[in-house]
């Protein structure tokens, strides 16, 4: 309407209201399917609220008493969050390692000019392929491949290296090999295009002003390449993490969400996963608030390199796709 | 001229090694798929014989049982999978468009403070608000239904990052303007203007919220109960809490092999822009 009347003067117009209508979807949205969750789940945190049997107990404020409880040691001596807490770390430390670094190893074999390697559009379109894969899908190939009446298996026995007896689930160390594995399979490639992106970014003519001052490849590797390459190299495993303690699909369709063998794969959403199935909701929130420090801790991090990153302005590449995967690890 | 041979061995060793770390990994990310697609194409009593790598002739028959299984109903299944991985595709590619072209074209009251917040709620798992998010659908007869795994892709921040930096990358004011001073009203200037500029990111993006949202286990799984509404991942979990040793081994390979497929299909036929997607979120050109 005003534009109409003072066609002159459109540059002074104000479509500000426009933003506000383009945004209002998503804050509509965000708030009815998420943060009102958020709230109700934290303020779930604060009540008993359970059934034992055909007994509903609760809802009854109990204050911090769920927490509490969340830390208190079994009769055997363990807290269990923090039991979970190891299992989700030390089964996504044992697929991050090798995924970082392999991952950089790649990155780097990929830019590198002298070796000048063919097919890359192939290598790459093979070793980012499982990411895409539906875990709880590839979970399961990979317990029918390794289950009792599964393939390797029978060909050990045939060949004579284990009798029927032997079950890869019943020992801690090859099903946390497995979850790992898949883990790794599932990201490296991931890790290794956007580490590739990162080395591309920077300055090539650093490169080879440094070979040309001498520099072996070992050098321009740690003085050059992993420097610049540190604030993508962090990002990209602080988003891993957040991932990692994310970690579900694969271990709870693996283990049946036993956590097999005596629990030792249990993660801590499959600790939440429990607690929501059996209907605990107050133990459940309590874990959730628990996980959602975690990740918030680490998510700020994120959080201050991807605002420092914005305002540079760098044409260094960004890196959500990582960040949106990051949350089906 | 010494030194030059010695360089030339050594980059031909080093070339060598190289291609065998690379060849080793394709093999290793191929070979689980692969055995899975073998072991679907051959019967239960062949399967029960041993491991091999060579495809055998039962390929349809797995399919047929499978597909007629009585107690995984894998095509309804896929449909509903299908239904809210392309609803969800849909709406999370439009809105986060939407929302990030309200943030980057219009000057606003607390512009920055809705760009800061997006920001900061980009690396909250849903995982967290389960919980209440379960709850609240259960009240309002939710549960049971595809709304709740559909409608929240409204507000995907990780989407709307990428929009947001792709505009910046690609969409000048002065093309806005000019569709100002050609009468076209701001809803129409996004719909028929901006929405086929920013083709190349709608797409990408389109692709990896199928994805996700076709993969995604956990809250289906916490509010889908009803048989007929049950998506492909709570199948195939399902499947393993099933007593497997029971089961016709190559009809299992068979519903593994349907689950990944309509996803696997859609990479070989788009694994360029992909990769592209990945690689970087502002395609200069």
């Amino acid at each position: 309407m005003k534009d109409q009347l003072k066609p002159g003067k459109l540059k002074s117009v104000s479509y500000a209201k426009w933003g506000y209508i383009f945004i209002i979807p998503f804050f509509v949205v965000y708030i009815g399917f998420t943060l009102i969750p958020q709230f109700l789940t934290l303020y779930n945190s604060l009540f008993e609220n359970y059934r034992v049997g055909l007994n509903q107990i609760g809802p009854n404020y109990v204050g911090l008493e769920n927490y509490k409880a969340l830390f208190t040691a079994q009769s055997d001596g363990t807290i269990l969050i923090l039991k979970y807490t190891a299992n989700t770390m030390i089964m996504w430390l044992m697929g991050a390692v090798p995924q970082f670094v392999i991952a950089l190893l790649l990155a780097v074999f990929f830019t590198s000019a002298r070796l000048n390697i063919k097919g890359q559009g192939f290598f790459k379109t093979v070793i980012y392929m499982p990411n895409l894969i539906m875990a709880a899908a590839f979970s399961m190939l990979i317990f029918t491949l390794f289950s009792k009446v599964g393939p390797i298996q029978l060909f050990l026995e045939q060949q004579g290296i284990i009798d029927h007896s032997f079950d890869f689930f019943a020992y801690r160390i090859s099903v946390r090999s497995m979850v790992a594995f898949m883990n790794f399979l599932m990201w490296f490639g991931n890790t290794t295009i956007v580490l590739m992106a990162g080395i591309m970014g920077i300055d090539q003519s650093i490169f080879e002003s440094a070979t040309i001052d001498g520099a072996n490849a070992w050098k321009v590797f740690f003085r050059i390449t992993l420097p610049l390459l540190m604030p993508i190299f962090v990002y990209c495993l602080i988003t891993a993490m957040i991932g990692g303690i994310q970690m579900f699909d694969v271990p709870q369709v693996l283990t049946k969400g036993n956590g097999l063998p005596n629990e030792t794969t249990r993660t801590l959403v499959m600790y939440l996963n429990g607690y929501l199935g059996g209907k605990n909701y107050g133990m459940a929130g309590a874990i959730s608030v628990i996980i959602f420090i975690m990740t918030g801790v680490l998510g700020g991090v994120v959080y201050k390199m991807l605002s420092a990153q914005y305002k540079e302005k760098t044409s260094a590449p960004k890196y959500h796709r990582k960040l949106q995967r990051g949350k089906e690890a | 001229m010494n030194d030059n041979t010695k360089g030339r061995i050594q980059l031909i060793f080093l070339r060598v090694v190289v291609y065998s770390i690379l060849v080793f990994l394709s093999l290793l990310c191929i070979f689980f798929f692969y055995l899975m697609v073998v072991n679907a194409t051959r019967s239960n009593a062949e399967l029960a014989k041993g491991f091999t790598l060579i495809p055998s002739g039962n390929f349809f028959t797995n399919l047929k049982n499978a597909w007629n299984d009585s107690s995984i109903n894998i095509p309804r299944g896929m449909l509903n999978s299908l239904i809210i991985a392309l609803a969800t595709a849909v709406l999370t590619t439009y809105f986060s468009a939407l929302t990030a072209y309200g943030v980057h074209v219009y000057d606003f009251k607390g512009k920055k403070l809705v760009f800061t917040f997006i920001m900061a709620i980009m690396m909250i798992p849903a995982q967290v608000s389960a919980l209440g998010f379960v709850q609240l659908m259960n009240k309002l007869h939710l549960n049971n239904s595809f709304i709740p795994l559909i409608i929240p892709g409204i507000a995907a921040p990780v989407v709307f990052f990428y929009m947001k930096q792709y505009m910046e990358s690609v969409l000048p004011l002065d093309v806005i303007n000019a569709a100002r001073v050609d009468g076209s009203s701001e809803f129409r200037t996004f719909n028929t203007i901006v929405l086929p500029m920013i083709k190349p990111a709608i797409a990408v993006q389109m692709i990896f919220s199928f994805v996700s949202s076709w993969n995604n286990y956990f809250v289906p799984a916490l509010l889908l109960d009803k048989a007929e509404l049950k998506t492909v991942p709570i199948m195939i979990a399902q499947l393993r809490s099933a007593d497997y040793s029971k089961f016709d081994m190559g009809k299992v390979y068979m519903f593994i092999l349907l689950a990944i497929l309509p996803v696997l299909i859609t990479y070989i036929i788009l694994s360029k822009s992909i990769i592209k997607g990945v690689t970087s979120g502002s395609v200069k050109g």
